[in-house]
């Protein structure tokens, strides 16, 4: 009882953060998030920061990120090049701004798809139950026992490296995870008496699930969404690091590891160091800020 | 007991199977012809179409997809494998033999490291709780967590050649054959390793220790003047351990994940780098049967935490 009773305040809270429209009372409801969870609250800084970069990146980077200015190849940081240049002359500080973009276009977009299939397969599995839900439960079980970065270097290959290959490659590999979390949020809600009241006043499963199940199931299915943009932002850099990621001339952050690291990694340390540290910062906020969101939705969950 | 046992082990073929499967239509369901890209080209007009034919039937892709499902799996029980390497034409059999041990002996040292070191790390920030020690512990896991371990290897490396001038041994030998050559190869992967996943066991360890301390058992423990040491290893930790087994067995994945690109740094002949190589050829019957090993391991490995369970917690329902 205690998990029933635990799961429908978690989506109170969701709903009371969600519906709080007028902006002054968003703005204090951040602010009393910040002083609550001031380690959330830098994540959250440090990734709107990034947001930032992404959209301003042509303003911002003060080169182009593909420009080839081979006289000046392997510079070291400096007022020119703030961050050095690579070994084809490129400006390391552009690529990494230019980069941001595919780190988030990657990180949301193979969320959002993880996400939301992984979210219906689990809350149908859950409602339906039975025969159907124990064939999805033996395939979530298959895919699980896949090291993530191997099954997304299978799917890479098989489907050819590009952006958008990668992204659902890197999809593919979040679902099974998304499937258990929101097929186990769905099987409490499933029990609680509106939803009951629900089929006994004759509605049809599509609205039992869609107006009750889902909205009150989504809390933590959101919460591990916010840290697995932080994990597969890491699975790109880790595929394009492989030379299995987004192709060449494009700026990725992992691509920049693996072309500045190996060959150069004595020679010039700054191409390796600075696309690494934006790495780990990125996933450090997406971490915070994702252990924020489960205290404030649901303290119960602190200790999973 | 023996009935959980065995429902455990009914339960590991199927799931098995149907990652096999999974491997095995992502190999030949997706887009592009194998046949093609090996001879070399994309376009079916610049090809031989004899010689086309030929790499077929040789792949045996002339075959039912079942057919072919069918005896890859029934290789895989033989112990051929899958065949032999596209490129060199070396016998899978071989090609298995030489990396499995490594990869195995990475994530095996791994883990006992992690256990070594995670859990009493644990049970100390714990017991220290919001003291230097428990922020130490904690501030060096969640980096342990959030920075990516190729990273931190590549961080290492530049600190090793430029602080020390050290460089690893070139070639990679077996931990029974040179014990020397092995550590200072792989000491570095595998210590990176267990940092990731030994990350998890402390946290763990930590907040179930802080429970369990809590119990009323553990103050009844302490109430009838039992020793410190007896109440925090015997009623506590014992109990909070079981917590931990099972975000391990959920973690072994990750870890192979990590062996996967760590080889790659370090250069050590595992099953990863053996994948990452043949996939820069297409080499496919070495990258499903390898692939399919490294599920092999994780899946056996959980099957493992399963028994292990048994003898940690006397309360399974075993229903």
């Amino acid at each position: 009882m205690r998990e029933i009773g635990g799961e429908s305040g978690t989506a109170q809270g969701l709903q009371a953060v969600l519906s709080t429209r007028s902006p002054v009372r968003w703005a204090s409801h951040v602010g009393r998030f910040a002083l609550k969870y001031p380690l959330g609250a830098i994540g959250g800084a440090i990734l709107l920061v990034l947001v930032f970069v992404a959209v301003f990146a042509s303003q911002i980077a003060p080169y182009d990120p593909l420009f080839q200015d081979t006289p000046n190849r392997l510079q070291g940081p400096g007022i020119e090049f703030w961050f050095g240049t690579d070994s084809l002359g490129r400006d390391a500080f552009s690529r990494l701004v230019f980069g941001s973009r595919i780190s988030l276009f990657v990180g949301l977009i193979s969320v959002v798809i993880g996400t939301t299939t992984g979210t219906f397969l689990g809350v149908t599995s859950a409602y339906f139950g039975g025969w159907f839900d124990l064939q999805i439960q033996r395939v979530v079980d298959a895919f699980m026992g896949f090291p993530s970065l191997v099954l997304a270097l299978v799917l890479v290959m098989a489907l050819g490296g590009s952006l958008t290959n990668v992204t659902l490659a890197i999809a593919i590999t979040l679902i099974p995870r998304m499937v258990r979390i929101s097929r186990s949020s769905a099987l409490s809600v499933k029990s609680e008496v509106y939803v009951l009241s629900a089929q006994a006043l004759g509605c049809s499963s599509t609205r039992v699930v869609l107006r009750y199940i889902v909205p009150n199931s989504l809390a933590p299915v959101f919460v591990l969404a916010t840290s697995y943009l932080g994990t597969a932002i890491v699975a790109e850099a880790s595929l394009s690091f492989l030379g299995l990621g987004v192709p060449a001339p494009h700026p990725s952050w992992g691509g920049m590891l693996q072309f500045g690291a190996r060959g150069y990694l004595e020679v010039a340390p700054w191409l390796a160091i600075f696309p690494g540290i934006a790495l780990s910062l990125v996933v450090f906020s997406f971490s915070f800020l994702g252990d924020a969101l489960r205290d404030a939705l649901d303290p119960r969950l602190r200790s999973a | 007991m023996q009935q959980y046992l065995l429902r455990r082990l009914l339960l590991f073929f199927p799931t098995l199977l149907v990652a096999s499967l999974a491997i095995f239509v992502i190999m030949r369901i997706l887009p592009g012809d194998v046949a093609l890209s090996i001879a070399g080209s994309e376009d079916t007009e610049e090809v031989d179409i004899e010689l086309l034919n030929a790499l077929r039937e040789q792949l045996g892709l002339t075959e039912p997809l079942p057919v072919q499902y069918g005896k890859w799996m029934w290789s895989m029980v033989n112990g051929e494998f899958g065949g032999a390497s596209l490129t060199d034409r070396e016998p899978l059999s071989e090609i298995v033999g030489r990396r499995l041990p490594v990869t195995f002996q990475l994530a095996a040292f791994a883990i006992v490291i992690s256990g070594m070191i995670g859990i009493p790390l644990g049970v100390v920030a714990a017991l220290r709780q919001n003291r230097w020690p428990d922020y130490l512990i904690r501030a060096a896991t969640i980096a342990g967590h959030a920075v990516p371990n190729f990273w931190l290897a590549l961080m290492l490396l530049l600190a090793m050649v430029t602080l020390f001038t050290w460089a690893p041994p070139l070639f990679y030998k077996d931990v029974w054959e040179s014990p020397q050559t092995f550590f200072l190869k792989a000491i570095w992967p595998i210590l990176l390793l267990a940092w990731g996943f030994s990350s998890n066991v402390t946290r763990v360890t930590r907040s179930n220790m802080l429970e369990v301390l809590r119990q009323d058992y553990v103050r009844t423990a302490r109430s009838k003047g039992l020793a410190e040491q007896v109440v925090i290893v015997r009623h506590t930790l014992r109990n909070a351990l079981i917590p931990v087994i099972t975000i391990s067995g959920l973690q072994l994945a990750a870890l192979l994940s990590g062996t996967v690109i760590l080889e790659n740094i370090f250069g050590i002949p595992g099953l990863g780098q053996g994948i990452i190589d043949a996939a820069t050829t297409r080499d496919y019957p070495v990258i499903q049967s390898l692939a399919v090993l490294l599920v092999f391991m994780v899946l056996g490995l959980n099957l493992i935490v399963d028994f292990v369970y048994v003898f940690i917690d006397p309360r399974i329902s075993y229903s």
